[in-house]
Protein backbone atom coordinates (compact mmCIF):
# COMPACT_ATOMS: atom_id res chain seq x y z
CA UNK A 1 0.00 0.00 0.00
CA UNK A 2 2.75 2.37 0.80
CA UNK A 3 4.62 1.25 -2.23
CA UNK A 4 1.60 2.01 -3.81
CA UNK A 5 1.14 5.48 -2.69
CA UNK A 6 4.85 6.02 -3.16
CA UNK A 7 4.45 5.40 -7.05
CA UNK A 8 1.38 7.41 -7.03
CA UNK A 9 3.20 10.01 -5.99
CA UNK A 10 6.10 9.49 -8.28
CA UNK A 11 3.55 9.34 -11.11
CA UNK A 12 2.23 13.06 -9.56
CA UNK A 13 4.98 14.92 -9.90
CA UNK A 14 6.27 13.03 -12.85
CA UNK A 15 3.04 14.13 -14.48
CA UNK A 16 3.65 17.94 -12.97
CA UNK A 17 7.16 18.47 -14.58
CA UNK A 18 5.84 17.43 -17.51
CA UNK A 19 2.97 19.24 -17.31
CA UNK A 20 5.47 22.33 -16.82
CA UNK A 21 6.98 21.83 -19.50
CA UNK A 22 4.03 21.84 -21.70
CA UNK A 23 3.36 25.09 -20.05
CA UNK A 24 6.01 26.66 -21.71
CA UNK A 25 7.76 24.55 -24.73
CA UNK A 26 10.14 27.19 -24.94
CA UNK A 27 11.82 27.23 -21.32
CA UNK A 28 14.53 25.04 -22.60
CA UNK A 29 14.94 27.09 -25.60
CA UNK A 30 15.09 30.20 -23.61
CA UNK A 31 17.87 28.61 -20.89
CA UNK A 32 19.87 27.70 -23.32
CA UNK A 33 19.94 30.86 -24.84
CA UNK A 34 19.65 32.99 -22.00
CA UNK A 35 23.62 34.10 -21.58
CA UNK A 36 23.91 34.48 -25.17
CA UNK A 37 20.88 37.18 -25.95
CA UNK A 38 21.48 38.77 -29.37
CA UNK A 39 19.67 42.10 -27.74
CA UNK A 40 23.05 42.89 -26.16
CA UNK A 41 24.18 43.88 -29.80
CA UNK A 42 21.19 46.26 -29.51
CA UNK A 43 22.29 47.30 -26.14
CA UNK A 44 25.66 48.17 -27.07
CA UNK A 45 24.57 50.28 -29.98
CA UNK A 46 22.33 51.86 -27.54
CA UNK A 47 24.56 52.68 -24.96
CA UNK A 48 26.81 54.44 -27.73
CA UNK A 49 24.43 55.82 -28.98
CA UNK A 50 23.04 57.22 -25.40
CA UNK A 51 26.75 58.71 -25.06
CA UNK A 52 27.68 60.25 -28.30
CA UNK A 53 26.97 63.50 -29.29
CA UNK A 54 24.57 63.74 -31.86
CA UNK A 55 21.40 65.47 -33.61
CA UNK A 56 21.62 69.17 -34.86
CA UNK A 57 22.65 70.57 -31.44
CA UNK A 58 25.76 67.77 -31.20
CA UNK A 59 24.91 66.56 -27.76
CA UNK A 60 25.01 63.23 -26.26
CA UNK A 61 21.61 62.08 -24.21
CA UNK A 62 23.44 61.91 -21.09
CA UNK A 63 21.72 64.59 -19.95
CA UNK A 64 17.87 63.00 -20.30
CA UNK A 65 15.61 63.00 -17.12
CA UNK A 66 13.87 59.42 -17.78
CA UNK A 67 12.02 60.02 -14.03
CA UNK A 68 14.92 59.77 -12.00
CA UNK A 69 16.46 62.82 -12.45
CA UNK A 70 18.93 64.03 -15.47
CA UNK A 71 21.23 61.26 -16.21
CA UNK A 72 20.26 58.83 -14.16
CA UNK A 73 19.68 55.55 -16.36
CA UNK A 74 19.79 52.75 -13.94
CA UNK A 75 16.42 52.05 -12.51
CA UNK A 76 14.65 54.41 -14.99
CA UNK A 77 12.78 51.58 -17.25
CA UNK A 78 11.42 50.10 -14.18
CA UNK A 79 9.37 53.58 -12.78
CA UNK A 80 7.96 53.99 -16.07
CA UNK A 81 5.25 55.00 -17.52
CA UNK A 82 4.87 58.16 -15.32
CA UNK A 83 4.33 62.06 -14.97
CA UNK A 84 6.99 64.22 -16.29
CA UNK A 85 5.85 68.26 -15.39
CA UNK A 86 8.46 69.25 -18.02
CA UNK A 87 5.30 67.94 -20.72
CA UNK A 88 2.57 67.51 -18.48
CA UNK A 89 2.17 64.43 -19.63
CA UNK A 90 1.92 60.66 -18.43
CA UNK A 91 5.13 59.15 -20.53
CA UNK A 92 6.42 55.80 -21.06
CA UNK A 93 10.10 55.00 -21.84
CA UNK A 94 10.08 55.27 -25.81
CA UNK A 95 7.93 58.31 -25.65
CA UNK A 96 10.18 60.00 -23.39
CA UNK A 97 13.43 58.70 -25.18
CA UNK A 98 11.98 60.77 -28.39
CA UNK A 99 11.31 63.99 -25.89
CA UNK A 100 14.64 64.03 -25.02
CA UNK A 101 16.44 63.34 -28.71
CA UNK A 102 14.45 66.38 -29.42
CA UNK A 103 14.89 68.70 -26.86
CA UNK A 104 18.30 68.25 -26.13
CA UNK A 105 19.62 67.00 -29.56
CA UNK A 106 17.48 68.88 -31.98
CA UNK A 107 15.79 65.66 -33.85
CA UNK A 108 12.31 66.39 -35.68
CA UNK A 109 9.78 64.54 -33.49
CA UNK A 110 7.88 63.59 -36.97
CA UNK A 111 11.56 61.94 -38.18
CA UNK A 112 12.26 60.21 -35.26
CA UNK A 113 8.43 58.61 -35.18
CA UNK A 114 7.34 58.17 -38.37
CA UNK A 115 9.32 54.56 -38.56
CA UNK A 116 9.95 53.58 -35.08
CA UNK A 117 10.28 50.40 -35.44
CA UNK A 118 12.94 48.52 -37.82
CA UNK A 119 11.61 46.56 -41.10
CA UNK A 120 12.36 42.73 -41.40
CA UNK A 121 16.30 42.23 -41.73
CA UNK A 122 16.62 46.07 -41.20
CA UNK A 123 19.06 47.31 -38.91
CA UNK A 124 17.26 48.03 -35.25
CA UNK A 125 16.20 51.55 -34.96
CA UNK A 126 17.52 54.38 -32.63
CA UNK A 127 14.53 54.49 -30.64
CA UNK A 128 14.75 50.60 -30.25
CA UNK A 129 18.76 50.00 -29.79
CA UNK A 130 17.77 53.02 -26.72
CA UNK A 131 15.06 51.28 -24.96
CA UNK A 132 17.18 48.14 -25.19
CA UNK A 133 20.11 50.05 -23.33
CA UNK A 134 17.66 52.06 -21.13
CA UNK A 135 16.02 48.54 -19.93
CA UNK A 136 19.46 46.79 -19.47
CA UNK A 137 19.95 49.29 -16.86
CA UNK A 138 16.97 48.35 -15.32
CA UNK A 139 17.92 44.48 -15.01
CA UNK A 140 16.90 43.04 -11.44
CA UNK A 141 15.24 46.30 -10.32
CA UNK A 142 11.04 46.22 -8.99
CA UNK A 143 8.72 46.99 -11.11
CA UNK A 144 7.35 50.33 -9.57
CA UNK A 145 5.13 52.66 -11.69
CA UNK A 146 3.53 55.39 -9.81
CA UNK A 147 0.03 55.80 -8.83
CA UNK A 148 0.50 59.00 -6.35
CA UNK A 149 -0.55 62.01 -9.07
CA UNK A 150 -4.33 62.50 -10.97
CA UNK A 151 -2.79 62.18 -14.24
CA UNK A 152 -0.79 58.60 -13.47
CA UNK A 153 -4.11 57.13 -11.73
CA UNK A 154 -6.58 58.69 -15.03
CA UNK A 155 -3.55 56.91 -16.94
CA UNK A 156 -4.34 53.57 -15.29
CA UNK A 157 -8.09 53.79 -15.52
CA UNK A 158 -8.59 55.16 -19.11
CA UNK A 159 -5.88 51.64 -19.97
CA UNK A 160 -7.86 49.18 -18.12
CA UNK A 161 -10.90 50.51 -20.12
CA UNK A 162 -8.85 50.10 -22.73
CA UNK A 163 -7.93 46.91 -22.51
CA UNK A 164 -11.15 45.42 -21.86
CA UNK A 165 -12.57 47.69 -24.94
CA UNK A 166 -14.31 45.87 -27.52
CA UNK A 167 -14.13 46.91 -31.01
CA UNK A 168 -13.27 45.86 -34.62
CA UNK A 169 -14.51 43.35 -37.58
CA UNK A 170 -13.52 40.60 -34.76
CA UNK A 171 -14.79 42.14 -31.11
CA UNK A 172 -11.63 41.59 -30.04
CA UNK A 173 -10.25 43.58 -27.00
CA UNK A 174 -6.60 42.88 -24.96
CA UNK A 175 -8.77 40.83 -22.94
CA UNK A 176 -10.06 38.29 -25.48
CA UNK A 177 -6.82 36.71 -25.61
CA UNK A 178 -5.10 38.19 -22.45
CA UNK A 179 -8.09 37.82 -19.45
CA UNK A 180 -7.71 33.94 -18.47
CA UNK A 181 -5.28 31.44 -17.10
CA UNK A 182 -3.25 29.42 -18.49
CA UNK A 183 -4.90 29.37 -22.34
CA UNK A 184 -2.92 29.38 -25.67
CA UNK A 185 -3.23 31.01 -29.13
CA UNK A 186 -1.94 27.77 -31.29
CA UNK A 187 0.84 26.41 -29.52
CA UNK A 188 1.84 30.56 -28.23
CA UNK A 189 1.16 30.50 -24.08
CA UNK A 190 -1.07 34.01 -23.42
CA UNK A 191 -0.22 35.22 -20.18
CA UNK A 192 -3.14 36.72 -18.26
CA UNK A 193 -2.77 40.55 -18.60
CA UNK A 194 -5.63 41.34 -15.85
CA UNK A 195 -3.05 39.55 -12.79
CA UNK A 196 -0.42 40.45 -11.81
CA UNK A 197 1.69 37.41 -12.56
CA UNK A 198 0.86 37.77 -15.98
CA UNK A 199 1.89 41.61 -16.13
CA UNK A 200 4.99 41.08 -14.27
CA UNK A 201 5.78 38.31 -17.23
CA UNK A 202 5.09 40.67 -20.09
CA UNK A 203 5.72 43.87 -18.12
CA UNK A 204 9.04 42.73 -17.21
CA UNK A 205 10.14 40.66 -20.14
CA UNK A 206 9.81 43.84 -22.58
CA UNK A 207 11.82 44.79 -24.66
CA UNK A 208 12.62 41.54 -26.51
CA UNK A 209 14.65 39.88 -28.90
CA UNK A 210 12.41 38.23 -30.70
CA UNK A 211 13.62 35.25 -32.31
CA UNK A 212 10.93 34.87 -35.28
CA UNK A 213 11.82 37.95 -36.35
CA UNK A 214 15.62 38.07 -35.87
CA UNK A 215 15.03 41.46 -33.93
CA UNK A 216 14.52 43.81 -30.51
CA UNK A 217 11.18 44.63 -30.44
CA UNK A 218 9.77 46.90 -27.60
CA UNK A 219 6.81 47.38 -25.69
CA UNK A 220 5.33 49.63 -28.30
CA UNK A 221 5.83 47.07 -31.06
CA UNK A 222 4.40 44.18 -28.65
CA UNK A 223 1.29 46.80 -28.10
CA UNK A 224 0.88 47.62 -31.92
CA UNK A 225 1.09 44.13 -33.42
CA UNK A 226 -1.44 43.28 -30.51
CA UNK A 227 -3.62 46.00 -32.19
CA UNK A 228 -3.22 45.03 -35.58
CA UNK A 229 -4.11 41.38 -34.67
CA UNK A 230 -7.25 42.67 -32.99
CA UNK A 231 -8.00 43.91 -36.63
CA UNK A 232 -8.12 47.71 -35.63
CA UNK A 233 -6.43 50.73 -37.05
CA UNK A 234 -2.49 51.40 -36.71
CA UNK A 235 -2.04 52.09 -32.79
CA UNK A 236 0.12 55.57 -33.06
CA UNK A 237 3.40 54.99 -31.64
CA UNK A 238 3.69 56.86 -28.11
CA UNK A 239 -0.14 57.74 -28.36
CA UNK A 240 -2.25 58.42 -25.48
CA UNK A 241 -3.46 55.09 -25.91
CA UNK A 242 -0.42 52.97 -25.92
CA UNK A 243 1.01 54.76 -22.86
CA UNK A 244 -2.70 53.94 -21.20
CA UNK A 245 -2.01 50.57 -21.89
CA UNK A 246 1.26 50.63 -20.73
CA UNK A 247 0.32 51.87 -17.50
CA UNK A 248 -2.23 49.90 -16.75
CA UNK A 249 -0.16 46.62 -17.29
CA UNK A 250 2.97 48.24 -15.53
CA UNK A 251 0.80 49.07 -12.32
CA UNK A 252 -0.55 45.56 -12.40
CA UNK A 253 3.11 44.30 -12.40
CA UNK A 254 4.74 46.38 -10.01
CA UNK A 255 6.45 44.41 -7.17
CA UNK A 256 7.84 42.26 -9.97
CA UNK A 257 11.21 42.39 -11.29
CA UNK A 258 12.61 43.76 -14.70
CA UNK A 259 14.75 41.12 -16.24
CA UNK A 260 14.74 42.96 -19.95
CA UNK A 261 16.08 42.47 -22.71
CA UNK A 262 14.63 38.90 -23.16
CA UNK A 263 14.47 36.40 -25.64
CA UNK A 264 11.51 35.63 -27.17
CA UNK A 265 9.70 33.05 -29.45
CA UNK B 1 -35.83 81.43 -34.10
CA UNK B 2 -34.90 78.21 -36.84
CA UNK B 3 -31.75 77.33 -34.44
CA UNK B 4 -33.81 76.77 -31.48
CA UNK B 5 -34.75 72.63 -33.01
CA UNK B 6 -30.71 72.13 -34.08
CA UNK B 7 -29.64 73.53 -30.34
CA UNK B 8 -32.68 71.36 -28.85
CA UNK B 9 -31.06 68.45 -30.95
CA UNK B 10 -28.03 69.11 -29.97
CA UNK B 11 -28.45 68.50 -26.47
CA UNK B 12 -30.56 65.60 -27.19
CA UNK B 13 -27.77 64.18 -29.15
CA UNK B 14 -25.24 64.81 -26.54
CA UNK B 15 -27.70 63.41 -23.93
CA UNK B 16 -27.45 60.58 -25.90
CA UNK B 17 -24.02 59.58 -25.99
CA UNK B 18 -23.69 60.25 -22.12
CA UNK B 19 -26.11 57.94 -21.83
CA UNK B 20 -24.73 55.16 -24.03
CA UNK B 21 -21.49 55.57 -21.79
CA UNK B 22 -21.27 52.98 -19.45
CA UNK B 23 -21.20 54.40 -15.66
CA UNK B 24 -17.36 52.92 -15.26
CA UNK B 25 -15.79 54.42 -18.38
CA UNK B 26 -13.37 57.39 -17.82
CA UNK B 27 -14.79 60.35 -19.14
CA UNK B 28 -11.70 61.17 -21.39
CA UNK B 29 -10.97 58.13 -23.10
CA UNK B 30 -12.69 58.72 -25.73
CA UNK B 31 -10.81 61.68 -26.20
CA UNK B 32 -7.71 59.26 -25.86
CA UNK B 33 -8.96 56.98 -28.74
CA UNK B 34 -9.37 59.45 -31.12
CA UNK B 35 -5.67 60.81 -30.46
CA UNK B 36 -4.36 57.66 -30.70
CA UNK B 37 -4.98 55.48 -34.36
CA UNK B 38 -4.53 56.44 -37.43
CA UNK B 39 -6.43 54.78 -40.45
CA UNK B 40 -4.00 51.93 -42.39
CA UNK B 41 -4.95 49.37 -44.99
CA UNK B 42 -8.11 48.20 -44.85
CA UNK B 43 -8.73 49.15 -41.13
CA UNK B 44 -10.19 52.59 -41.01
CA UNK B 45 -11.19 54.61 -38.19
CA UNK B 46 -14.69 53.33 -38.22
CA UNK B 47 -13.10 50.33 -36.35
CA UNK B 48 -12.70 51.87 -33.52
CA UNK B 49 -17.04 52.45 -33.07
CA UNK B 50 -18.55 50.23 -30.79
CA UNK B 51 -21.67 48.70 -31.58
CA UNK B 52 -24.39 48.36 -28.29
CA UNK B 53 -23.35 44.84 -28.22
CA UNK B 54 -19.59 45.56 -28.20
CA UNK B 55 -19.72 47.93 -25.54
CA UNK B 56 -22.28 46.23 -23.17
CA UNK B 57 -19.23 43.64 -23.24
CA UNK B 58 -16.08 45.97 -22.73
CA UNK B 59 -17.38 45.24 -18.89
CA UNK B 60 -14.17 45.23 -17.16
CA UNK B 61 -13.65 41.96 -14.99
CA UNK B 62 -14.96 41.19 -12.96
CA UNK B 63 -17.97 43.47 -13.68
CA UNK B 64 -20.56 41.09 -14.43
CA UNK B 65 -22.74 41.71 -17.26
CA UNK B 66 -26.67 41.81 -15.75
CA UNK B 67 -28.87 38.60 -16.33
CA UNK B 68 -31.67 40.96 -18.21
CA UNK B 69 -28.90 42.59 -20.80
CA UNK B 70 -27.90 39.18 -21.29
CA UNK B 71 -30.96 37.73 -22.24
CA UNK B 72 -31.57 41.01 -24.14
CA UNK B 73 -28.19 40.46 -26.15
CA UNK B 74 -29.16 36.79 -26.75
CA UNK B 75 -32.47 37.32 -28.32
CA UNK B 76 -30.58 40.17 -30.47
CA UNK B 77 -27.95 38.17 -31.54
CA UNK B 78 -30.31 35.36 -33.07
CA UNK B 79 -32.13 38.03 -35.13
CA UNK B 80 -29.52 38.22 -36.84
CA UNK B 81 -28.75 35.05 -37.57
CA UNK B 82 -29.71 33.78 -41.63
CA UNK B 83 -29.90 30.16 -42.48
CA UNK B 84 -28.97 28.78 -45.32
CA UNK B 85 -32.98 28.86 -47.29
CA UNK B 86 -32.30 25.04 -48.66
CA UNK B 87 -31.57 24.13 -45.75
CA UNK B 88 -27.89 22.64 -47.37
CA UNK B 89 -26.26 23.05 -44.31
CA UNK B 90 -23.03 21.38 -44.90
CA UNK B 91 -20.00 22.04 -47.84
CA UNK B 92 -16.43 20.86 -48.66
CA UNK B 93 -14.38 19.76 -45.28
CA UNK B 94 -11.32 19.78 -47.28
CA UNK B 95 -11.82 23.85 -47.78
CA UNK B 96 -13.18 24.01 -44.32
CA UNK B 97 -9.64 22.67 -43.19
CA UNK B 98 -8.27 25.25 -44.95
CA UNK B 99 -10.33 27.69 -43.90
CA UNK B 100 -9.95 26.35 -40.29
CA UNK B 101 -6.19 26.62 -40.51
CA UNK B 102 -5.81 30.29 -41.91
CA UNK B 103 -5.56 33.12 -39.78
CA UNK B 104 -5.12 35.66 -41.89
CA UNK B 105 -7.95 38.58 -43.41
CA UNK B 106 -9.05 42.14 -42.21
CA UNK B 107 -5.72 42.69 -40.20
CA UNK B 108 -4.23 46.40 -41.92
CA UNK B 109 -1.53 44.11 -43.28
CA UNK B 110 -4.02 41.76 -45.48
CA UNK B 111 -4.50 42.53 -48.24
CA UNK B 112 -7.77 43.41 -48.77
CA UNK B 113 -8.94 41.40 -51.75
CA UNK B 114 -7.46 38.05 -50.25
CA UNK B 115 -9.59 34.86 -48.95
CA UNK B 116 -10.57 35.43 -45.34
CA UNK B 117 -9.55 32.33 -42.56
CA UNK B 118 -11.67 31.41 -39.52
CA UNK B 119 -8.60 31.23 -37.84
CA UNK B 120 -10.60 28.12 -36.01
CA UNK B 121 -7.41 26.29 -34.89
CA UNK B 122 -6.32 29.47 -32.97
CA UNK B 123 -8.54 28.86 -30.27
CA UNK B 124 -10.14 25.26 -30.69
CA UNK B 125 -9.00 21.50 -31.36
CA UNK B 126 -10.46 20.28 -34.19
CA UNK B 127 -8.85 17.26 -36.50
CA UNK B 128 -6.83 14.95 -33.97
CA UNK B 129 -3.83 15.07 -36.32
CA UNK B 130 -3.36 18.74 -35.88
CA UNK B 131 -1.69 18.98 -32.71
CA UNK B 132 -0.76 23.27 -32.88
CA UNK B 133 -4.55 24.21 -31.44
CA UNK B 134 -4.90 26.93 -29.16
CA UNK B 135 -7.48 26.51 -25.75
CA UNK B 136 -9.39 29.86 -25.69
CA UNK B 137 -12.29 27.91 -27.16
CA UNK B 138 -13.22 24.73 -26.45
CA UNK B 139 -12.03 21.34 -28.83
CA UNK B 140 -14.43 20.48 -31.24
CA UNK B 141 -12.72 16.83 -32.25
CA UNK B 142 -15.27 14.34 -32.62
CA UNK B 143 -17.62 16.46 -33.16
CA UNK B 144 -20.31 14.57 -35.37
CA UNK B 145 -19.89 12.29 -32.29
CA UNK B 146 -20.83 14.44 -29.52
CA UNK B 147 -23.34 16.24 -31.45
CA UNK B 148 -24.97 13.84 -33.90
CA UNK B 149 -25.98 15.09 -37.64
CA UNK B 150 -29.69 16.10 -36.57
CA UNK B 151 -31.31 19.52 -37.96
CA UNK B 152 -31.22 20.67 -34.44
CA UNK B 153 -27.58 19.74 -34.32
CA UNK B 154 -27.01 21.47 -37.58
CA UNK B 155 -29.39 24.72 -36.53
CA UNK B 156 -27.48 25.00 -33.27
CA UNK B 157 -24.16 25.06 -34.75
CA UNK B 158 -24.48 27.02 -37.65
CA UNK B 159 -26.19 29.84 -35.57
CA UNK B 160 -22.79 29.92 -32.87
CA UNK B 161 -20.73 30.40 -36.47
CA UNK B 162 -23.07 33.43 -37.32
CA UNK B 163 -23.15 35.16 -34.08
CA UNK B 164 -21.91 33.04 -31.14
CA UNK B 165 -23.56 35.61 -28.49
CA UNK B 166 -26.99 33.71 -29.40
CA UNK B 167 -26.22 31.34 -26.77
CA UNK B 168 -22.93 32.96 -25.45
CA UNK B 169 -23.59 36.74 -24.61
CA UNK B 170 -20.17 38.56 -24.88
CA UNK B 171 -18.24 35.00 -26.07
CA UNK B 172 -14.94 36.24 -27.16
CA UNK B 173 -15.75 34.47 -30.32
CA UNK B 174 -15.79 36.68 -33.46
CA UNK B 175 -19.75 36.85 -35.29
CA UNK B 176 -18.56 35.11 -38.35
CA UNK B 177 -21.39 35.49 -40.13
CA UNK B 178 -23.15 38.67 -38.82
CA UNK B 179 -19.79 40.28 -38.83
CA UNK B 180 -19.22 39.37 -42.31
CA UNK B 181 -16.02 37.41 -41.75
CA UNK B 182 -16.77 34.68 -43.71
CA UNK B 183 -19.25 34.00 -46.54
CA UNK B 184 -22.11 31.25 -45.97
CA UNK B 185 -20.21 29.01 -48.72
CA UNK B 186 -16.93 29.30 -45.95
CA UNK B 187 -19.13 28.86 -43.10
CA UNK B 188 -20.86 25.27 -45.28
CA UNK B 189 -17.25 24.32 -45.69
CA UNK B 190 -16.95 25.01 -41.52
CA UNK B 191 -19.97 23.18 -40.79
CA UNK B 192 -18.78 20.24 -42.86
CA UNK B 193 -15.52 20.04 -41.35
CA UNK B 194 -17.37 19.25 -38.05
CA UNK B 195 -20.15 17.13 -39.55
CA UNK B 196 -18.66 15.21 -42.01
CA UNK B 197 -17.55 11.47 -41.00
CA UNK B 198 -14.78 12.26 -43.74
CA UNK B 199 -13.55 14.68 -41.80
CA UNK B 200 -10.32 14.58 -40.17
CA UNK B 201 -11.83 16.09 -36.60
CA UNK B 202 -14.52 12.78 -36.77
CA UNK B 203 -12.11 9.95 -37.97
Amino acid sequence: MTRFRALVACAAIALAGLRADAADPLSDYHRMLADDNPAELAVARGQELWQTPRGPRNRTLEGCDLGLGPGVVKGAYAVLPRYFADTGSVMDVESRLVHCMVTIQGFRQDELTAAPFSERDAPQTDLEVLAAYVAEQSRGATIRVSQSLAPEVQSYERGRALFFRRAGPYDFSCASCHGLDGKRIRLQQLPNLTRPEGARTAFGHWPAYRVSQGAVRTMQWRLSDCVRQERLPELIFGSPASIDLTTYLGVLASGGAMDAPSLRR
Amino acid sequence: MRAAPIGLAVIVAVAGCAAARPASEPPDLAAAIAASFRARGQAGLDRLQQSELQRECSRPQPDPLPADMQERLQKQALQTVRFPDDARWLGDWKRGEAIAQSGSGLQHSDPPAAARGGGCYGCHQLSGSEISYGTLGPSLYRYLERNGAGADAMQRTWARIWNPHTVNACSIMPRFGDGGILTPDQIRDVMALLFDPQSPVNR
